[in-house]
């Protein structure tokens, strides 16, 4: 199997006089969790389409597990939960899930196995055998995520896997995403939710009116942290003498501090030092720029809410 | 494991949603309905007949045109299931996105159509076939013996309600549900109309009139299905001699070039379909 999960060059789609995706050049390495963020109307949902053929590219070339976009073979190996999941109301979970595995060559006893497993791993096992039709959006949403993992995919699209659901569906998201991860399953997830992809994601792209502008790699996390702490008293030769642990040192307010160090390691070296100058220590915690401040500062100040 | 073809999954998913929605039980119930006055009314008819003293062969012509009558019913009421059942099984699916977790499985959007078509013509078949023996069981048992040839007659009902889904599959692969169903209506329509302009000008007399009837059907072939269905139905000495409703006794018949234009009109446009629905961004 390649390397690369994903690699498109220039897609671009136009609906009429819309681009909704301008320029979409990426590269997704096999096993990452890849989060695609930006705002509502980025062309994100579009981006996902055109890699599964269900929109056709305006412009540009791409491959999707080492083949072309839209080859048949290869869909085989990919799992997709659209945004807003919508279903066969009529039908059960059990059946939905038996009708999609079976779509994608699926039959007999594995399959049965397999609906059973994925119905008690998203907690749909009790209403399995009532219509989709009285769910609530967290079991639809549920059912979704199943769905896409009937065919044990190589790849998983999610698009807005956790929008719409309470706190303990987005940790039952977060669970499975850092499950596939373990077990090498390429994960492309877009969201608008910040914090989720934080917490599962290998790897972010920001993309804006159809565009990636830049890209971040969460777990190897940008070199350095900021270091913050309450301390008493907060006078020159405090300030100078932390100077020897780091950089921009700066008093923000009362007796706190903030300053940038080159990792976690040194945060016991500076504790000691204060204690030892008999310096009150309240609080020490270091501190990665959130990605929401990320996606603040790549995205401009321009951006209206969605 | 990609040897096996999706489309059966698809034909089955077809008919149990017509199932579960209830819309073949709607069907069933205004058939029901119909059957119950058909049967009431023949049997009425056959009995004021007996007693009136008409002759055998006489009262053999009308039940066998009765029964007809009973056909064209039936007719009707598959025209407009033909229409309506399949007028959102595209467009309702793309515009809800359920075809998006369909269309990116390892299958061709073909087959989802193919699929729909052969669910559609399977559950339409069984109706037509439901209601027919109906009619035909309620005539027996009402007035006993009726001369009637129903297989040829059958099949070409078949083919007019096959036409017609298709056209209404075709259309949903581009249209919103409303206006689908108003196109998939109007096609029957204009077949109808073209129909009874044909028999006027046949009867009259009046070549132009059949000549504009015959181009309608060339356009619209359901309703000229129909009309060789009810001719095929008469026992063939009755055929050209007894005078009826036009729907009924055709004064103008379509030859069998007309049957071949019907198939590969419907050929066509499930081909049309096919196309349409895979350039089609879902
Ligand atoms: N089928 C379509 N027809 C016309 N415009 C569309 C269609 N799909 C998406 N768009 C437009 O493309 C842009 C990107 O949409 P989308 O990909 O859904 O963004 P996102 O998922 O990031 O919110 C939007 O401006 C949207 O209105
Ligand atoms: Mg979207």
């Amino acid at each position: 199997m390649s390397e690369t999960a994903i690699a498109t060059r220039g897609l671009q789609k136009r609906f009429g006089p819309t681009l909704a995706v301008a320029d979409l050049s990426l590269s997704v390495r096999a096993g990452e969790a890849f989060g695609f963020l930006g705002p509502n109307g980025a062309g994100k949902t579009t981006s996902i389409k055109m890699l599964l053929a269900l929109v056709e590219p305006s412009g540009g070339t791409g491959t999707v597990l080492g083949a072309p976009l839209g080859d048949r073979a290869v869909r085989a190996r990919i799992g997709f939960l659209p945004e807003h999941f919508r279903f066969h109301e009529y039908l059960t979970a059990r059946e939905l899930l038996r009708f999609h595995g079976r779509l994608y060559g699926l039959r007999g006893l594995p399959l049965d196995a397999r609906i059973e497993d994925l119905l008690v791993r998203v907690d749909m096992l009790d209403a399995a055998d009532r219509p989709l039709r009285g769910y609530s959006k967290g079991m639809l949403q549920r059912t979704g995520l199943a769905q896409a993992l009937i065919n044990d995919p190589a790849l998983v699209f999610l698009d807005e896997p956790t929008s719409g659901l309470d706190p303990l569906g987005r940790l039952l998201v977060r669970d499975i995403v850092s499950e596939l991860r373990a077990r090498g399953t390429t994960v492309f997830v877009n969201s608008h939710l910040l914090g989720e992809v934080e917490a599962t994601c290998d790897r972010v792209a920001f993309v804006k009116q159809g565009r990636v502008i830049h890209e971040l790699a969460l777990a190897g996390a940008p070199a350095g942290l900021e270091l913050e702490m309450r301390v008493r008293p907060v006078d020159v030769e405090v300030v100078e003498g932390l100077g020897r642990f780091g950089t921009s040192v700066t008093v923000v307010g009362d007796n706190c501090v903030r300053m940038r160090v080159s990792g976690e390691h040194v945060i016991p070296d500076i504790a000691r030092w204060l204690v030892e100058r008999g310096v009150s220590v309240f609080a020490l915690q270091g501190r990665r720029k959130s990605l929401e401040e990320w996606f603040v500062e790549v995205m401009g100040t321009d951006q209206r809410p969605g | 494991m990609m040897a096996m073809s999706p489309i059966p999954t698809i034909v089955h998913l077809t008919i149990q949603e017509a199932r579960r929605r209830r819309v073949l039980a709607a069907g069933l119930l205004g058939g029901c309905a119909f059957l119950a006055v058909f049967g009431v009314a023949i049997g009425f008819a056959h009995a004021d007949m007996v007693r009136s003293g008409t002759s055998f062969v006489e009262r053999q012509a009308f039940l066998t045109l009765f029964t007809i009558a009973g056909f064209y019913a039936i007719n009707f009421l598959s025209v407009l299931l033909a229409v309506l059942l399949p007028v959102d099984a595209l467009s309702g699916e793309i515009d809800s996105g359920v075809m998006q977790t369909v269309a990116s499985k390892p299958i061709r959007r073909a087959d989802i159509v193919l699929g729909k078509w052969i669910g559609y013509l399977i559950i339409m078949a069984a109706y037509v076939g439901l209601l027919s023996a109906g009619v035909l069981v309620a005539g027996r048992l009402a007035a006993g013996y009726v001369q009637l040839y129903v297989a040829r007659g059958l099949a070409l009902m078949l083919l007019e309600i096959a036409l017609l889904l298709t056209v209404s599959i075709a259309g949903g692969t581009r249209l919103s549900t409303v206006a689908n169903g108003i196109l998939g209506l109007g096609f029957y329509g204009m077949a109808f109309i073209g129909g009874i302009v044909e028999q006027i000008g046949g009867l009259a007399g009046v070549p132009s009139a059949r000549t504009i009837g015959i181009a309608v059907s060339l356009v619209s072939p359901p309703d000229a299905l129909w009309r060789m269905a009810a001719y095929h139905m008469q026992p063939s000495i009755m055929r050209g001699f007894v005078e009826g409703p036009p729907f009924l006794v055709s004064a103008s018949v379509p030859n069998a070039l007309m049957l071949w234009w019907a198939i590969g009109f419907m050929a066509l446009t499930l081909a049309w379909a096919v196309r349409s629905f895979q350039r089609r961004a879902l």
